[in-house]
């Protein structure tokens, strides 16, 4: 089999937002990445399964306004794990400061706000793995 | 990455993070598997393993996460690997087992895996079964394997595992459905779960006729499969169907049943991977240079048959390898 993408992606902390998280794994699923969705997660469940899943990405949802807590939280529990090599994408209602500071300063690798077009963050992505993206088949 | 050796070295030792890439080395079939597998093999053949098939939305998942529970709590060791289906048309896959996972984890010595089936179609992925012997290679004692949820006939999971669990509901069918050949006949053990909605019980009556007439049919069998009524979310009937998968190991065990299956099983992987090597051999040796697409417009013209085509093209390539020898 080739090499896919592989995507863990969760509803951080007690984010209880739904659509957004849903969406976003069916498109990446769509465009040929294996997404292992968890559901609601604390950052220890997030990384332990980044971890047992060998992902590439961990994509994050947060509505909530807990984003500079446990957004931060993930990316220094994958760092004390051995996996700097995994990539924190954010994404959901946030203040643009916010955003700006989580990937500057905490290391996020990148955060997408809404009205972000879907196939900008699928390139984002397969760009920040290195690996081409799949055509798909007939 | 870089060093092999060590990376296998320490996946033996319990490493997630080894074990966890070497599962993905051998899952894209990478130029380094082959080397992977000849290494941790002689590691493996003791963890007891056992299959969760079933239709999808049955509950096997949650069962799953139930089950990992009880095994942790007397301290075994327990490896995962739940394989979900993935698009014929681009490969992506969503993942969903794992949402059922308890969140409290801490306590539990368990590696879950997720797994995309790929483009198989017998409700596991090509490389499940060597993702299970990475996982007891490094020192995993119970291994459960939950496939994609399956219809009547993809029936896999009976070749890789010592114990199968069937996972019905209620409205898993009436008792022509329980006639059927292929999924249920391969059960171990039933769970119907979700047995707190009702046709639980006419469903497990439906069974057992089904099960007595086996009986009757091949005189009185070694193993009558139990059925368990459960309820995973619930927490119903839970120590119950702990206690027949358990009770199906020790029969195994007790009888000669355990190795056979075994050896039959390596048996059938070994006559498998055979046949894989050989296409693929003659896929590359002999065949690599065949121009299919002129058979194409033969074929849409009616002109000729696809057996007798391809029995054409396999005969030449063959006589053209031979003949340049």
């Amino acid at each position: 089999m080739t090499r896919k993408v592989r995507v863990v992606i969760a509803k951080l902390g007690l984010d209880i937002h739904w659509r957004g998280v849903y969406l976003v794994s069916q498109f990446l699923k769509d465009a040929g990445m294996e997404v292992v969705y968890l559901g609601n997660q604390f950052p220890e469940q997030i990384v332990e399964a980044a971890l047992e899943e060998d992902a590439d990405i961990v994509g994050l949802s947060s509505l909530s306004g807990n984003h500079m807590t446990l957004g931060p939280k993930v990316v220094r529990m994958l760092g004390e794990k051995g996996l700097d090599h995994v990539k924190v994408y954010m994404g959901g209602v946030m203040a643009p400061d916010d955003a700006a500071a989580l990937e500057t300063e905490h290391g996020i690798h990148k955060v997408f706000l809404p009205d972000t077009p879907m196939a900008k963050i699928v390139e984002h992505m397969y760009a920040s793995v290195g690996i081409p993206r799949p055509q798909p088949q007939a | 990455m870089h060093d092999l050796p060590a990376l296998i070295q320490k996946s033996l030792q319990g490493d997630k993070r080894s074990t966890a890439r070497l599962i993905s080395l051998i899952e894209r079939a990478d130029p380094a598997a082959p080397f992977i597998l000849e290494q941790i093999y002689p590691h493996t053949g003791n963890a007891y393993t056992i299959g969760i098939t079933g239709p999808p939305g049955a509950g096997k998942s949650t069962l799953v996460d139930r089950l990992v529970q009880a095994f942790c709590g007397q301290q075994y060791s327990v490896g995962v690997i739940a394989v979900d289906p993935a698009s014929p048309f681009t490969g992506g896959a969503l993942l969903g087992d794992r949402v059922r996972m308890k969140h409290d984890r801490g306590d539990r010595d368990c590696f879950f895996r997720s797994m995309s089936a790929g483009k198989a179609m017998g409700g596991l992925a090509g490389a499940t079964q060597d993702a299970a012997r990475v996982l007891e290679a490094s020192g995993r004692q119970i291994i459960l394997i939950e496939t994609v949820g399956v219809g009547q006939s993809e029936l896999d999971v009976a070749k890789a595992t010592d114990t199968v669990l069937v996972v019905l509901t209620p409205e898993s069918g009436d008792s022509v459905q329980m006639m059927k050949a292929g999924l249920l006949e391969i059960a171990d053990v039933y769970a119907i779960n979700k047995s707190d909605r009702p046709g639980a019980d006419s469903l497990s009556r439906a069974l057992q006729v089904m099960l007595d007439r086996k009986t009757m049919a091949g005189g009185t069998p070694c193993w009558r499969p139990p059925i368990c009524l459960t309820s995973a979310s619930l927490g119903q009937g839970l120590p119950e169907l702990y206690g027949c998968i358990w009770n199906h190991h020790d029969h195994l065990r007790k009888t000669s049943a355990l190795e056979e299956r075994r050896k039959s099983r390596l048996q059938a992987e070994l006559q498998q991977k055979i046949e894989a090597e050989l296409a693929r051999v003659v896929r590359e040796k002999i065949l690599g240079e065949i121009e299919a697409a002129g058979w194409l417009e033969e074929l849409w013209a009616r002109k000729i048959d696809p057996l007798t085509a391809a029995r054409r093209i396999v005969a030449a390539g063959f006589a053209e390898t031979t003949g340049s020898k």
